[in-house]
Order: structure tokens, then sequence, then C-alpha cells
């Protein structure tokens, strides 16, 4: 029956599973946006072919399973000499997989900037890195944001497929542990207790930086609440 | 780049006789694929001189104006800021110049837009301190406070810290202005600056604005507020279907021209403000 010292016994390697569910997770994240906007601005240029190009690679990178494209690089990578370590694959995989959503996410938030807040900073001889940086960024920021989540707590659950390319992440350890002791229940309550803490911090994060990048949006707020906030600052 | 550009002596005590107009269009013309906007226009800005634009809405004020900075390609004919060509090289067959080009040009030309366009992630202050820094190459406390002198002088020291979703319509103008005039431009250019104020905040911009005229300031100004046009403006400008129709002092366009559409707009405006 329930066996919850069994959680105790293999403890040591839930977590280490966990710290590389979590390595896996960040590092592929972090790629995907680096990525992602990379292939954005790129997309801004007014170079069809690079265009097609890259919306090529978003569709084929959206329209395909991600254990496919981690196959194609794991396992076909060293047909064509490229070969990868197993954590390292997963990391490169969920990186691409992430840049083509985190891409889209990031076009659809360039978009969004209004129009004048360029002209403003273009009419005041800006240059456009720093309009980049100063006034697009910032403005993607706050349209973006809840969208950027999503797709980070969309990967947390991703990373479970690198263990079928025997990445030693929570869901391989808990396969191991549920192989050698048959305790199917303990495994599984074990995994969806890891995976919703995940989750839940990542979007409790998300809800934070939220507020704090859209907290200049506020208008005239009633007193309570703003002393409220520069209490919680102080 | 082109050649050393001409000076022109920067003291408003200049006296204008033969010195290089501060804006010179010379048949200009604009199509938005087969629809003209721009035809032929011509106009001249002396130093210290306000032009206003008016006319009907889709009459090209607003797309001329834009020209002028070249946030708007035009496609024919020329326009000339203190002698220098605008958006293209000297050179037959001309070239579209750099951005980097560009941006010297825009730096001595300040617009200000009928959305205020303020950066909404920017105190204020901020919002004035940042061309100062990313522009001119000021340090950040310097930037500080030459812009915190900026919205003293139009009236909002007050506001320094404020982001611009806290500050009515007519205060963030009053910043937008802020932010262009501590750039120090020869050239204001505004496009209808009032047009999105609630009425009874458009005379606290209208007064910036006329301080800036007193002050001695080049503006081109599209506008509405006929008012503003016939008491501050030297010049107005009256476009209808992308041609100037008439031209000359507010009292040559307002009270002596014969042009019919002069004075079929100018009642339309009388019967919408009277009541």
């Amino acid at each position: 029956m329930l066996d919850l010292s069994l959680l105790v016994q293999y403890g040591p390697a839930l977590l280490r599973g966990f710290g590389i569910t979590i390595l896996c997770w960040g590092a592929g994240c972090l790629i995907g946006m680096v990525l992602g906007f990379a292939l954005m601005l790129l997309r801004q240029l007014p170079v069809k072919p690079l265009r097609w190009v890259i919306r090529a690679y978003i569709e084929v990178i959206r329209g395909t399973p991600f254990l496919i494209q981690l196959f194609l690089l794991y396992s076909g990578g060293p047909s064509i000499g490229l070969r990868l370590e197993a954590t390292t694959a997963g990391i490169l995989g969920l990186g691409i997989y992430g840049s083509a959503y985190f891409a889209e996410i990031f076009r659809a938030g360039y978009q969004a900037v209004p129009k004048g807040q360029v002209e403003a900073a273009l009419s005041l001889g800006m240059s456009y890195g720093a309009i980049l940086r100063r006034v697009i960024v910032p403005a993607m920021l706050v349209s973006t944001i809840p969208a950027i989540v999503n797709m980070m707590a969309i990967l947390t659950k991703e990373t479970v497929v690198l263990s079928i390319i025997t990445v030693p992440e929570l869901m391989y350890e808990m396969q191991t542990m549920a192989a050698e002791t048959f305790a199917t229940f303990e495994t599984i309550l074990g995994m969806a207790l890891f995976y919703w803490l995940l989750v839940e911090v990542v979007s409790r994060l998300g809800r934070r930086l939220e507020a704090r990048v859209t907290r200049f949006l506020t208008h005239a707020s009633p007193q309570g609440s703003s002393s409220e906030t520069a209490t919680a600052r102080a | 780049m082109t050649a050393v550009s001409q000076t022109v002596p920067l003291s408003r005590t200049t006296v204008q006789g033969d010195a290089v107009p501060m804006v010179s269009i010379r048949g200009v013309g604009k199509s938005f694929g087969t629809n003209e906007v721009l035809r032929d226009i011509d106009l001249t800005v002396s130093k210290s001189e306000v032009v206003c634009l008016i006319g009907p809405s889709g009459s090209g004020k607003s797309t001329l104006l834009r020209c002028i900075n070249f946030l708007e390609v035009y496609d024919r004919g020329e326009i000339r800021i203190e002698g220098k060509l605008v958006g293209y090289s000297e050179d037959t067959p001309r070239r579209r110049l750099s951005n980097r080009d560009l941006r010297d040009l825009r730096r001595n030309v300040g617009m200000v837009f009928q959305q205020f366009n303020l950066w909404p992630h920017m105190t204020a202050l901020e919002n004035v301190a940042e061309a100062l820094v990313q522009v001119r190459g000021m340090d950040k406390a310097a930037a500080s406070a030459h812009a915190r002198r900026m919205l003293d002088r139009v009236g909002l020291a007050a506001k320094a810290d404020s982001y611009p979703a806290r500050l009515s319509g007519g205060q963030q103008q009053r910043v937008a202005i802020a932010r262009v005039i501590a750039m120090e431009p020869h050239l204001m250019l505004f496009d209808e600056p009032t047009s999105a104020l609630d009425p009874e905040l458009v005379g606290e911009v209208l007064q910036v604005m006329r301080d800036l005229a007193a002050d001695g300031m080049t503006m081109v100004v599209v506008t509405h507020e006929m008012g503003f046009a016939a008491n501050v403006a030297d010049k107005v400008a009256f476009l209808d279907r992308g041609r100037i129709a008439a031209f000359g002092t507010p009292r040559e366009v307002f009270h002596e021209s014969t042009e019919p559409r002069v004075q079929q707009f100018l009642q339309t405006y009388h019967e919408r403000n009277s009541f």
C-alpha cells in the first residue's frame, strides 16, 4: 500500500533529478528567449529570403512534436558529426523548441509597441540601438510578460520528455524509482508534487514580475494602496 | 557625407535678409500609390518665424510636416533645413541618407505629436532627460538637472517624478514640449498638439507655445486652433487636397483671401464653434 518512506529513501536521487530538471529548464528558457529575440529582430530586416527561412524554421519547430526534434538532435546528430551529451542535447533541444514560440511572442510584442513612441525617439535623433533598448524592449515587456511566463510554465512540463534520451532529470529518476520498487502510486504522487511546485513557483514569480514592470501604468490610486506599496518597498 | 553645411548664425538677433532660410520647401510631392497627397508644395520658413498649416482633414498638412524631419518620405522636390537637404544625398541621382545622417539632422529639429508619445515607463523627468543622455551624451546628473529646468519652464517642476499615466493630457503635452526644447532645437514641428486634449486643457499648451514663439523659436504648426493661428502665426498656409491654396499673413488668409475653399473652410469652422 501507500508507503511514503520510499519518498524518503529515494529523496536524494529525486532532489538531484529535480536539480537537473531546473537546470535544463532554466538554460533551455534562456537559450530559447535569446534565440527567439534574435530571430524576431532578424525578421524585421527587409531581406525577404531571410524572412522566409526564419518563418520556415518557426513553422517546422511549432509543427512537429518536441520528442521527434529531440531524437533528431540526439540520435540523428552523430550522423552529421554532432555528438552531444544527453543533458547538453536536452538543453539545446528545449532552447530550440522554445525559440520558435518565443520568437512569435516577441514578434507580437514588437508589433504592439505604439508607433508614436518610436517616432518620438526617432525625431529626437536616437539611434535604433538606443530606441530598442530604451523604448521598444520596455514596452514589449509590458505586453508580453504574461505570454512569456505562460511559455516558461509550458516548458517546465516539456522537460519530462528529456527522460526519454536518458537525461537524469526528475522524470528519469522517478521512473527508476518506480521500476525498482513497483511503487507506482508513490511515484506518481511525488511527480505531481514536484511539477506542481515548479509551475506554481514560476507563475508566482511571473505575477510579481508583471506587477513590477507594469507599476507605472497605474493611474492615481486611492491613498491606502499607494502607501501600502510604499511601505512594502521600504 | 555631404560637404560642410553652411553654418547659420544661431543668435536670435540675426537680421533675416539674405540668410539661409530655416526651412525651404521646393516643388515637394508625395504619393501613396496612385493617391497624390502632396503636389508641388513651395514654402519658406525664416528663422524665428511661426508658420501655421491649416486646412480640412486629409489635405496633407500632417504629411507635409512629417516630411520636414523625414518621418515621412517625400518623392519629388526638395526640402532643406538650414540649407541641408533633408533625407537625401546631394548627388544626382539622389539616394536616401543613412540613418546616421538622418539622426544628425533630426537632433536639431524637434517634434511635438498629437498623441504626446511620452514613454510610459519613464517619469516626466526621465522622459526629458533620455535623449540628453542617449543623443547629446550628457552624463545622467547633468541631464537630470537640465531636464528639471525644462520641466520648470513648462510649469511642471512639481510633476518631475510622476509617470505619464498620472498626468493630464495637457500636462503630458507640456512634458513632451519640455522633452523637445531640452535638446535646444533650431526648429520645432507641432502636429496638431492640442487636438487630443479636452477643451479646458488646450489653453495651458497654447500658452507654452506662445511663450516659445515669443522667445524666438522657429515653429511650424499644424493646427485646428484658428485663434492661435490668427494671433501667433507670422504666416498661415491653407492646404487643400495636397496643395497650398492660400498663403500669407493671418490677416491676408483669414480676412482678405478670396479663395472660395478658404472661405468655405472658415465658415464651417465658425459654425461649428458657435452655439
